[in-house]
């Protein structure tokens, strides 16, 4: 059981835990950005991996993940002028307990998953799962565009996770070619937040149902 | 045998002190000089000399409660190793005779408080169980978690097996349940993000509270089971931090009791640098102990 490898794994999933119970926008950038530089840490204590695509994906994700991302998103914020998210349905202490569940649905996913090799903690697939399962909530759940860019890419940082666990070595063309649609996805979702809060005042994203092209007669 | 009653003892004797620290660094960091370090012992002799006053609406219920609690906890501490040492009563399973005496002195309290017939005690009863309904499983489950690691069901043994002290080696799952702990700590014990013990507003207050209308000899029975509740919750704390040394029975003592003084300094930094939760972010505040002790339960299970 290599102790350093836990610690980081823990602090990923941990990670996703603050993020479901905090409602603070700028916490949640920031998180999301340290999840990131973790889980592009995670090829270098892996025994026997560090290949030079390896470090140059690592490199750019960090970069990209750690700088640009939270940059981008920070400055989203100032011009959106909000701090904080709404109050998702169920509350808090529920997208709290439901991070656990995830973490609990994982572990029985990864129960019934067959590898070809050795995953190098059992911990890893589990919290990759559970990541991905975040992100995925934090979209359905909150209402804010910007926090639903965040759990975005909390899910790239599950995808990317599963990847290093269990890839040897990843297609360096794969795994930049990602990280590129990452890019012009959040920059994209950068300025549709723009504008949404130009035209709007606010960026909910539950109000966008009530556009309509014309009037009911 | 003498050193299980020597330790017994010490507990008994050192509790009330750990009181004193924290005001002592809450004093510190306000700029004041703060009561005495003895403050407690002098708190309870001075009451155990005054009778206590019951009211003609209250049954032997409201002199039990005191009595009741205060016993409890006295069992509680002669099950809980001190200093890695072996405890005066362990069997298999006295993990859970653990948990229902702290349930029992609990439930006794909050019995003479509803007994007292007072709404502002009545309310603060009702506070008190709706927050163990989450603190209560936190401690459960991460003492199931430090169970499950180490496969012993008896506290002694759990707390004296290899699997805990050389403790790298399970370092995340120890975090977690060390993390979860603190905060069932610090909300059993109605310190501060939980409950404000010098709050001075029955509708604040929480355990104050319930323990408005007893006087005398049972208000010194209470504050006294309150300060050997704080020390059995918080040697479950250090007690997973502590290593035995191989000096001996003195040092270890020495050591351990070191360790509670300076969990009751950072008990008192908290509530220095905190403020207190709202009410009605305090279950939020115990979820967070909840999900931690069910994360460090399910990575005990691999």
């Amino acid at each position: 059981m290599n102790i350093y490898a836990d610690f980081l794994i823990i602090s990923v999933f941990l990670i996703n835990l603050i993020m479901l119970s905090s409602s603070r926008i700028r916490v949640c950038i920031k998180l999301m950005a340290l999840q990131g530089v973790l889980v592009a840490l995670i090829p270098f204590i892996i025994p026997h991996s560090v290949a030079t695509g390896v470090v140059i994906a690592s490199v750019i994700n960090i970069i990209l993940k750690g700088m640009v991302f939270p940059w981008l998103l920070l400055r989203a914020l100032q011009d959106a002028n909000i701090r904080k998210e709404v109050e998702p349905v169920g509350g808090y202490p529920f997208s709290l307990l439901l991070g656990v569940a995830f973490f609990i649905m994982s572990f029985w996913l990864d129960s019934r998953l067959v590898y070809s090799k050795t995953v190098f903690s059992n911990l890893a697939v589990p919290v990759a799962f559970a990541t991905f399962l975040t992100g995925a909530f934090i979209i359905i759940s909150r209402t804010k565009a910007l926090t639903q860019v965040i759990g975005y890419l909390i899910l790239e940082n599950g995808i990317y996770f599963f990847g290093s666990a269990l890839l040897n070595e990843q297609p360096l063309l794969v795994e930049l070619a990602v990280l590129l649609d990452v890019f012009v996805a959040v920059f994209v979702m950068g300025i549709a937040i723009f504008h949404i809060n130009r035209e709007f005042d606010h960026i909910e994203t539950n109000k966008l149902s009530e556009l309509k092209d014309w009037i009911e007669p | 045998m003498s050193m299980k009653i020597a330790q017994f003892v010490l507990i008994l004797m050192v509790s009330p002190f750990l009181f004193g620290v924290i005001n002592r660094t809450k004093a510190f960091f306000a700029g004041r000089k703060g009561a005495p370090l003895f403050q407690l012992y002098y708190d309870i002799v001075k009451l155990l000399h005054k009778s206590a006053v019951y009211s003609k609406s209250t049954t032997w219920i409201f002199i039990a409660g005191p009595m009741v609690s205060l016993s409890a906890v006295i069992v509680a501490s002669l099950i809980i190793p001190f200093a890695g040492w072996p405890s005066i009563i362990s069997f298999d399973g006295d993990i859970i005779l653990f948990f229902y005496l702290l349930g029992l002195a609990r439930f006794f309290t909050c019995l003479a408080a509803l007994d007292a017939g007072s709404s502002f005690e009545g309310m603060g009863a009702s506070r008190e169980v709706q927050f163990a309904v989450f603190a209560e499983p936190a401690l459960f489950v991460s003492l199931a978690a430090l169970a499950r690691l180490t496969g012993k069901s008896s506290l002694t043994d759990i707390f004296g097996s290899p699997q805990i002290h050389p403790w790298v080696s399970y370092g995340p799952l120890l975090c977690l349940a060390l993390g979860a702990l603190f905060i069932v700590f610090l909300a059993e014990n109605s310190r501060i993000p939980v409950d404000d013990p010098n709050t001075h507003l029955e509708l604040t207050m929480i355990h104050e509270a319930m323990v408005l209308d007893h006087g005398g000899v049972d208000f010194a029975y209470i504050l006294y089971g309150a300060a050997i509740k704080f020390w059995i919750l918080g040697s479950l704390l250090t007690g997973i931090i502590f290593k035995e040394s191989s000096y001996g029975w003195g040092v270890d003592t020495i050591i351990f009791i070191l360790l509670m003084v300076l969990l009751s300094v950072i008990v008192g930094v908290v509530e220095s640098a905190l403020a207190r939760l709202r009410l009605l972010k305090v279950p939020h505040f115990l979820i967070v102990a909840l999900s931690l002790s069910l994360v460090a339960f399910i990575i005990s299970l691999r």
